[in-house]
Formats: C-alpha cells, sequence, structure tokens
C-alpha cells in the first residue's frame, strides 16, 4: 500500500468508486463472449498490430465485475453492481512499449485501437534508451483457468447478504459496540488473453472480502475505541462466510483466529466485546518487548517489509518518484549471503496456492504461474519479476508478476503472494506463548507506515494482549512497534506449525502513476520476534 | 466529443429527465481527456491517453434509489439507462436517511479552465519529460517523474430543475532526482489549473539542488526539534486534519472534534490564535468547483447532491467555527449543510521561507513527509518519515544534511506549537505556509534516502 493521504478508513466509505458501469444484479450473471468470439477479436488486433511494426503483441479482452454492500448499523448505506468491459493492445515497436485501450470492442475500433499502441510505442522509441528484452515464453495454445470457487458470489441474492450484514451489526450493537459499519466486496474478472507468441487463455477469477470496524463509544469521558474484522479477504466464492467450526482454531483466552472459512457473526461479537474492553485497557509502558504476531497481523508487516522491498521494478528505480526504491538491491543480492533475516526465515513466493488473492492459471502477460523462494535460510535468493526483467537476474523464465487492475491499465510487475513458511517443529500459540516473560500478543491489522527503502517501519493492530511469565495478562492500548526490516526478521527465533498457518490479504494493494490496485495474500503462522522496540502512542489534545 | 459545452450538456440531461416515470430523478453527466506521462532512470516508461464522457442516472420511488451509468448517447441507450435507474431503485432497499433532492441554485463565477492546459498534446508532454530528464543526465543524476493533465467537465440536473455546469483543468507534476550513488535524493511538486504556470525545467532544478545537497546526511538523535516544515510537507497531514472536521462523527462520539460529554466541539479554541483555516471557491490559485460535497475534487465530479459552494471559515483565531454537515445530517440538526470543499486556504504569512530559515536559530528544514498513516484517529495522531531532503539548521544556515526521521506527530498539536508561518503556495490544491513549529515528535531513525 503506497498512497500518501489515504489510509484504509478511506476505503470503508460507502461511495467508493467502482470502475465501469453501474448494472442492474441480474445483469452479472449474464454470460458474456463464449472463448473462439475472443479469440476472433483477439486476432484482430493481432493482425493489425503486425501490420503496423510490432515485433511483439498481447491483446486482454476483459469483463469485470464488481459488487459492493456497505452498511451501517440498521440501514444499507449503497449496493454498487458494476461492469466494466472492453480490449487493452500493448505491442512492442522499435524495441519499446506501447499501450492503448478501447471499449468500442468492433473490428473498427480494436484495429484502431491496435494502430494507437504502435504510435504510441514510435513515439516512446524516441526516447529509449536500451531495447526491451523478452524472456522466452513458448506459446501454450488455448487454455482455460477458474478460481476453484464452490458458491460463485454473484449468484447470491442480495437479500441474502443484506440479512447476512443486519445479523452482524445487530450482533455487534447487542454486545455494546455503539456503531458499526460491514461491507461486502466481490469482484470477478473474466478475461481472455492472446499474444503473438500464441498463447489463448480465458480465466474467470473470483475474489472476496467481508469485513466490518465496531466503534465503542464512552461519551461521558470523550473517548472511542474500533475494532476491525479480522476476516481476510480471499480468492474463493461466497462459502468463505460459512464460518465452519472446522476451520477456527482456537487461541489463547477463548480467541479464534479463521483459516479458509470465517464466521462473521462471532468474530463481530468478539469486536463489540473487545472495543469496550480496549477503553479501559492498560496504556503500554514504552521499552523492548517480545512480539508474538498473529498471522492475519504478521501478513501486512510481511507485505511491507518484504513484498514490496522484492518487486524489482523499484529495486531498479522504476518507481523512484513514488513509491520509492528498496534496500534490497542487487549488490546485496548477488553476495548470496546477505542476512534479510535469522535461519527460520524462509520466504516464497508464489501464484498458484489455492484460496489466495494471488492464485491464477497464468499472468497478464500468458506466463504459466508457478513458485519460487524469495529468502531461503534468512539469506535473500531472488525477486519478484516480469518478462522484460527477468534477464536482469540471469534466469531465461519470467517469474509470472504481472497485472493490470482493468482492461485500460497497462500491465506491469505486481507482488505475487509472499508467505512466509510455518515452522517445522509442532508448536502452537500457547505453547508459543509459555515461553515469553515480557512480551506482547498482536492480532490485526491497524495503523502501517514504512519508509520509501524499506528500512524503518511502525506497525499497530487491531487487539494487543500483555504476556507476563508466560501468561496472557490482560489488554494494552496505544501500542505500535518501531523497527528496522533486516534487524527484525532476524529477531525471528519461532514459529508455530502448519496447523496455525492462515493467511492475511490486502483487496486494494495501490502502486504505480496513474495508481492501479491489485489483491494479494500473505500467508504465515503465529510468529515470535524478540526485542522489538514499542512505543507508546497515547496522546492528549 | 469529450468535452461538451453548457449548451449540449443541458440538452442531454434534458433529454434524459424526460424519460423519467421516477418520483424524482437526478443526472450527472461529465466528460474528462486525461493524459500522463512517466518517467524513471532518465527514461520515458510509460505515457497515454484517455478520453471519458460518461452519463450516470440517478432514480428515486419514495425513499428506494438506484443508479445507472452508460457512455453511450443515442436516445434509446439513454431512455435504456434510464429504465435501468428505475429498475434498480424499486428493488432497493428503503433508505431512511433519504433526503428529497434540492431545487433550482444559485452558483458561483469560477474559473477553473485554462485554454493552454486543455491543448496540451503528447509533444508537449515529451517535451516536458525532456527537459526534466535533460538537466539531470548532464550532472550524472537520475530523474524519475510524472505528469498529468486534465480538461473536464462535469454538469448536474434534476426534476426539480435544478441544473449546474463547470469546466476545469488541471496539471500536476512531481519529479524525484536521486544521485548516481543513491546518497542524495531531492523532490518538487507542482499543481495549477493553468499549464502556462508550470515550468517542469525550473521544479526539476528545485529536485536536482536538494538531491545534490542532501548527500553524505548525518545522523541526529531522535527527539523532539524546531522544524519548518514546507508547504509539500505540512500539505498532507493539513489536510487529513480538514477531513476529519465532518460534523456527524463529531456528534457521534467519534472524531477529534467530539467533545467530552456528548456534543462537537464547535466554536472552542484548539489551535494558536493565529491559525486561520478557510476555503473559497472563487480564489484565483486555487479555483475550486461551483457545486460539490460528492468528493469530484477539482472537477465537483458526480457534482454530488448539487450543493452550492461558497466562502467558509473553519478555523478562525484558533477557533473552531464550521464542520461539514451533510444535507441529511444538517436537517437533523436543525442547521445549514455545508459540502466539504475542494481545497483549503492556510493563511499565513509574508516571510519566504528563506527568511524563515535565516531566523531560526537551530531546527530541521523538511522537504516532504511520506507513508504518512493515522495512528489514533481520536487525538489524530499520524505517524510518517521525512523523505528527499531534510536538512540541519544552525544560526539561520543550513549546515548540513541528516538522515531522514519517522514521525508520530497530531497536526493540531502541532498547530498549537506554531512558531512563525510563511507566505502560502499551492500544495495538491491547496495554499499552504511553510510552517515553523516546535516540539515536533521525532521517533525513530531511518537509513532510507
Amino acid at each position: 500500500m503506497q498512497m500518501s493521504g489515504m489510509g484504509l478508513g478511506a476505503l470503508m466509505l460507502p461511495n467508493i468508486p467502482v470502475i465501469g458501469n453501474h448494472v442492474p444484479v441480474e445483469h452479472l450473471l449474464d454470460p458474456w463472449m463464449d472463448a473462439p468470439a475472443k479469440k476472433k477479436l483477439t486476432e484482430i488486433a493481432l493482425n493489425a498490430a503486425k501490420s503496423k511494426g510490432a515485433t511483439y503483441t498481447d491483446v486482454r479482452i476483459g469483463r469485470y465485475l464488481q459488487q459492493y454492500v456497505f452498511t451501517r448499523e440498521k440501514q444499507v448505506q449503497n449496493i454498487q453492481n458494476a461492469e466494466s468491459y472492453g480490449i487493452g493492445i500493448r505491442v512492442i515497436v522499435n524495441g519499446t512499449w506501447g499501450f492503448a485501450a478501447t471499449s468500442d470492442v468492433t473490428t473498427d475500433g480494436i484495429a484502431k485501437c491496435a494502430a494507437t499502441a504502435a504510435a504510441i510505442a514510435k513515439a516512446n522509441s524516441k526516447f529509449q534508451k536500451e531495447p526491451v528484452v523478452l524472456a522466452e515464453q513458448k506459446g501454450v495454445g488455448d487454455k482455460t483457468w477458474k478460481t476453484p470457487i464452490k458458491k460463485n458470489a454473484f449468484e447470491i441474492p442480495v437479500q441474502e447478504k443484506i440479512d447476512l450484514l443486519m445479523n452482524v451489526n445487530g450482533a455487534a450493537m447487542d454486545n455494546g459496540a455503539g456503531f458499526v459499519t460491514s461491507n461486502l466486496f466481490f469482484v470477478n474478472e473474466q478475461k481472455y488473453f492472446a499474444s503473438s507468441d500464441g498463447s489463448f487463455i480465458d480465466q474467470d477469477i473470483h475474489r472476496i472480502w467481508p469485513t466490518f470496524t465496531v466503534t465503542a463509544i464512552d461519551k461521558a469521558a470523550g473517548k472511542f475505541k474500533t475494532r476491525d474484522a479480522i476476516s481476510s479477504p480471499m480468492g474463493m466464492g461466497f462459502e468463505y462466510l460459512d464460518g465452519l467450526a472446522s476451520e477456527k482454531i482456537a487461541g489463547p483466552n477463548g480467541l479464534v483466529g479463521y483459516r479458509n472459512s470465517y464466521d462473521m457473526v462471532e468474530d463481530a461479537i468478539t469486536a463489540a466485546k473487545q472495543a469496550k474492553e480496549k477503553m479501559t485497557a492498560k496504556s503500554v509502558l514504552a521499552g523492548k518487548y517480545d512480539l508474538v504476531l498473529d498471522p492475519n497481523h504478521l501478513g501486512l508487516t510481511i507485505h511491507e517489509s518484504v513484498g514490496h522491498p522484492t518487486e524489482l521494478d523499484r529495486v531498479l528505480g522504476y518507481e523512484a518518484n513514488y513509491a520509492g526504491t528498496s534496500f534490497a538491491t542487487l549488490d546485496k543480492w548477488k553476495t548470496k549471503n546477505f542476512n534479510y533475516g535469522s535461519k527460520l526465515v524462509n520466504i516464497v513466493a508464489d501464484k498458484t496456492q489455492p484460496h489466495t488473492l494471488g492464485a491464477v492459471g497464468y499472468d497478464d502477460e500468458g506466463v504459466p504461474c508457478k513458485e519460487w523462494d524469495i529468502i531461503k535460510d534468512g539469506v535473500l535468493v531472488n525477486y519478484q519479476a516480469t518478462r522484460d526483467q527477468v534477464s536482469i537476474l540471469g534466469e531465461k523464465e519470467s517469474h509470472g508478476c504481472c497485472y493490470a487492475d482493468n482492461w485500460n491499465s497497462v500491465q506491469f510487475q505486481r507482488m505475487p503472494n509472499i508467505s512466509l513458511k510455518a515452522g517445522t517443529e509442532k508448536r502452537s500459540v500457547l505453547d508459543m506463548i509459555k515461553g515469553v516473560d515480557k512480551g506482547i500478543y498482536i492480532i490485526g491489522r491497524g495503523s502501517y507506515s514504512i519508509d520509501q527503502q524499506r528500512y524503518n517501519f511502525q506497525f499497530g493492530g487491531q487487539v494487543f494482549y500483555e504476556i507476563k511469565n508466560g501468561q496472557i495478562a490482560g489488554m494494552l492500548e496505544d501500542v505500535a512497534y518501531q523497527s528496522n526490516t533486516q534487524e527484525f526478521w532476524n529477531s525471528c527465533s519461532q514459529l508455530c506449525d502448519k496447523d496455525d498457518y492462515r493467511t492475511f490479504g490486502s483487496f486494494f494493494d495501490g502502486k504505480g502513476q496513474p495508481s492501479q490496485v491489485s489483491a494479494v495474500s500473505h500467508g504465515s503462522a503465529t510468529t515470535r520476534f524478540d526485542a522489538v522496540n514499542v512505543i507508546n502512542t497515547g496522546r492528549k489534545i | 466529443m469529450a468535452i461538451l459545452s453548457k449548451e449540449e450538456a443541458k440538452k442531454i440531461i434534458d433529454k434524459v429527465l424526460a424519460f423519467s416515470k421516477a418520483d424524482e430523478m437526478s443526472v450527472g453527466l461529465s466528460g474528462s481527456r486525461t493524459g500522463n506521462i512517466r518517467y524513471a532512470r532518465n527514461s520515458v516508461s510509460t505515457s497515454g491517453e484517455t478520453t471519458n464522457l460518461s452519463l450516470s442516472v440517478t432514480a428515486v420511488f419514495g425513499k428506494k434509489s438506484g443508479t445507472s451509468t452508460i457512455n453511450e448517447f443515442d436516445d434509446a441507450s439513454l431512455e435504456k439507462t434510464v429504465r435501468r435507474a428505475e429498475e434498480i431503485a424499486k428493488l432497493a432497499p428503503d433508505n431512511p436517511e433519504y433526503v428529497p433532492m434540492l431545487g433550482p441554485q444559485k452558483y458561483l463565477e469560477i474559473n477553473s479552465f485554462s485554454d493552454s492546459t486543455a491543448a496540451i498534446t503528447p509533444d508537449y508532454r515529451a517535451q516536458a519529460a525532456f527537459d526534466s530528464i535533460d538537466p539531470c543526465a548532464k550532472k550524472n543524476l537520475t530523474a524519475a517523474g510524472y505528469l498529468e493533465d486534465t480538461t473536464g467537465f462535469s454538469a448536474l440536473g434534476n426534476s426539480k430543475g435544478l441544473f449546474g455546469y463547470n469546466k476545469a483543468t488541471s496539471i500536476d507534476f512531481s519529479i524525484t532526482v536521486r544521485t548516481a550513488d543513491g546518497k542524495g535524493s531531492g523532490y518538487a511538486a507542482r499543481d495549477y489549473n493553468d499549464a502556462s504556470k508550470l515550468s517542469a525545467k525550473s521544479a526539476t532544478e528545485v529536485a536536482m539542488q536538494k538531491a545534490l545537497a542532501s548527500s553524505e546526511a548525518r545522523a541526529l538523535e531522535p527527539g523532539k526539534y524546531t522544524v519548518i516544515l514546507e508547504p509539500t510537507a505540512g500539505v498532507d497531514l493539513l489536510q487529513n486534519m480538514m477531513r476529519s472536521m465532518d460534523a456527524r462523527s463529531a456528534d457521534e462520539g467519534r472524531s477529534f472534534l467530539g467533545k467530552k460529554g456528548g456534543g462537537t466541539r464547535l466554536g472552542e479554541k484548539l489551535f494558536d490564535e493565529r491559525v486561520n483555516i478557510y476555503s473559497d471557491p472563487q480564489n484565483l490559485e486555487i479555483p475550486g468547483s461551483p457545486f460539490g460535497g460528492g468528493g469530484g475534487g477539482r472537477f465537483g465530479g458526480g457534482g454530488g447532491d448539487g450543493m452550492p459552494q461558497e466562502k467558509v471559515v473553519w478555523v478562525e483565531n484558533g477557533v473552531v467555527k464550521n464542520m461539514y454537515y451533510s444535507r441529511y445530517w444538517a436537517e437533523k440538526k436543525g442547521v445549514k449543510a455545508i459540502p466539504a470543499p475542494s481545497g483549503f486556504i492556510f493563511a499565513g504569512g509574508t516571510q519566504t521561507l528563506a527568511e524563515m530559515i535565516k531566523g531560526t536559530e537551530k531546527g530541521i528544514l523538511v522537504t516532504r513527509l511520506w507513508y504518512i498513516r493515522a495512528v489514533d484517529p481520536q487525538t489524530l495522531l499520524y505517524t510518517g518519515l521525512t523523505r528527499d531532503g531534510t536538512f540541519y539548521i544552525e544560526n539561520g544556515k543550513i549546515k548540513y544534511p541528516v538522515k531522514n526521521f519517522r514521525f508520530n506527530e497530531s497536526p493540531v498539536i502541532m498547530l498549537n506549537n506554531l512558531e512563525a508561518m510563511g507566505k502560502p503556495m499551492r500544495a495538491g490544491g491547496n495554499l499552504i505556509p511553510p510552517l515553523k513549529i516546535r516540539d515536533f515528535t521525532f521517533t525513530s531513525l531511518s537509513d532510507a534516502v
């Protein structure tokens, strides 16, 4: 996440803009063109671009569906159903990229769009110092891929969704909340990719994010406290909301973690109680603490301190004016012994793990998806790259990290899932807490901020518990920890095992100018970090 | 086609309204042409231009409303959109907070359109990139920058006879210059309505100077320091504070403006008495939108509910004078509705930045703050870092560059620790003075350049 002015709060507003046109809900279930019809259209683009001098062309015909539901307390604030479709054409002419897009998906419209893309490439080639070098990608022929969903969220009646959110809001209010907002986000990307390499790939991708914010109010004291949902956005259908008992993980003090199935009402009840408890929680004493970080919290720390710094475009300087560059420079990587973290730290990149936001069959330049190591036994071993970058790493095959957030956006390097492997020794969260003398157990994503080279960060959370002599000693407030990425990951001293492994996700990760969003998951088990600097964020105004 | 005249827009809106069978109907029509060029590593990385013309129809039956949008403009498509909006409305749940639409309104005359911006071509953008890259390349510096220009219009009308139209342009430019060894980095940003005011070259020169001057930064201990925040550094914190001035949140007790025991802090002195903040859509340097409150920024995009934008004093002599009131909340509280403006004017002094530095015994000059995030919405505590040019000042002179800091500070506390204000400059669509603040809290050091 990069946008300097806008935090998560802004994303919760009921007027969050949708991409595309508002349509009636039943329209979201209308079938679109079949694959042969789409293939025919992409062939028009491929031929037109070739005739304008393109040495490489890829074409994306996309239909992007969104349904967002926003409520507060007893009322529905907004329901947005949107559809956006069109075609984006990317070409290489004179060794330079050019891109154009149009919603005019006719023979003429497509041919004109291809010509514009070629003209832009030609104009930009005047400034080009080094021609684009594309890693080889053999055409894969006709392929299809679908997110393995059990219930298509777009087929669930809107009333069922409203009923669920009203139950969530009611449960929160009945348990002491002063206010509650709850939202459902559903996304379906139907995209067809074709390239001059001979790939014709039809994909149907689904994502879901249920979330809420509960606020407790003490008007007499002029105080308020909030607690956000500890759900995760997922690459799943509506079945994520089934709240299966088998997917719940019991934690200390009756706390529950959710794996691949979320109980939204149960979490709302806990949230209301916790928001109230926060009102009277002890303000933290600043100092060094051993941190026990829940996967629903640690995911964002992984995202910011490992995900972004290992994006190769940042490392090379392409994001210098906006998101920034990276401390994880190529010279450090080349030493083959740069200690990013302790020996326990094994971080993998992947776009294949089921239920994750990053899982697709092929990326937006037709590369089959895979898994690879980023940090192995604590050492930085690789980055995240696209076809035009991977030669810099001496590799012949792209990592498959290319993504565009819409048919009218140009695809560029985006983060795959970046996850911390669970520990190999048997260990539960309770076992981990038992070994901590002076520590803090942190759950949920809170405030987060990191510098433009990803050295210095500060993270908050949703709920904090003090650990004293191996026991949970009560709730804490005003907690944030500050550290340096390398120092932090080297203080990683213990991992829970795979039974505790869960994914965290970011649904609207921003990058680029003009800014594009992407969705990405980060898996981990609960993890311990020793002697981390904790500050007190309490103030009086 | 994307930029319609007032008459063309009215004709389409009237045609749409004539199709309506709903109790109430509102129509928003907006179009824009946006062009951009992005460069990094002294080379253009992407550029493009997109045009968009979009119609949005909201139909209302009782307290049910539905919206449909389209970008086709033949009669059949327009009618289809009206029918769709009506279908969606009929199926929607009642909105207990629905407020009937406004009748005809009087809007202020605002000149936010510039022919020079509207005339921008891909060649202009390429030249701006060249003017920025070339001097950097000659000095072995690396430029990364972004330029985006927009020409657009926004019109709205409803079945109660309201009609409004506005045409606007904007240009935003930002440049980061880094030294070849990666030890120095400088930044400059400019935004205008009129592109003839932008010199990519002179903005780049500022960033180049900062990059060269910021190499070999020394580490200072974190702690409380007197700082001079340049407008590009102060703008985000101040803007975040102004965005939190919603009356409803304060009345509900979940805002920094909520009062102990209930109610709001309207009328309370919250800041140093020299703090005066207002908005004025007719300000010549930051012309706003004649209507809005829908979050459409400088274009009044969508037009919100059509509430007229007027001059509003938000803070006077340190006292909170106004907050935003939605029409629903204003009606509930029996007060006048006030939409959020597109930009703020923070009244400052007359001193230049150089004069402010000269008058500083010990302090830190901050070019830019980055990755600002709310830590505590109750106190508006924010964290973030300095970036792209942070310098130590001693006895009125910039002595040496210092390593970047992380800060944890609230703009409310900051505006109580005000030492001096300089001449306001446009930053991100606002007018912001350089601010000299004592006891600004830096909590740790960063190795980032």
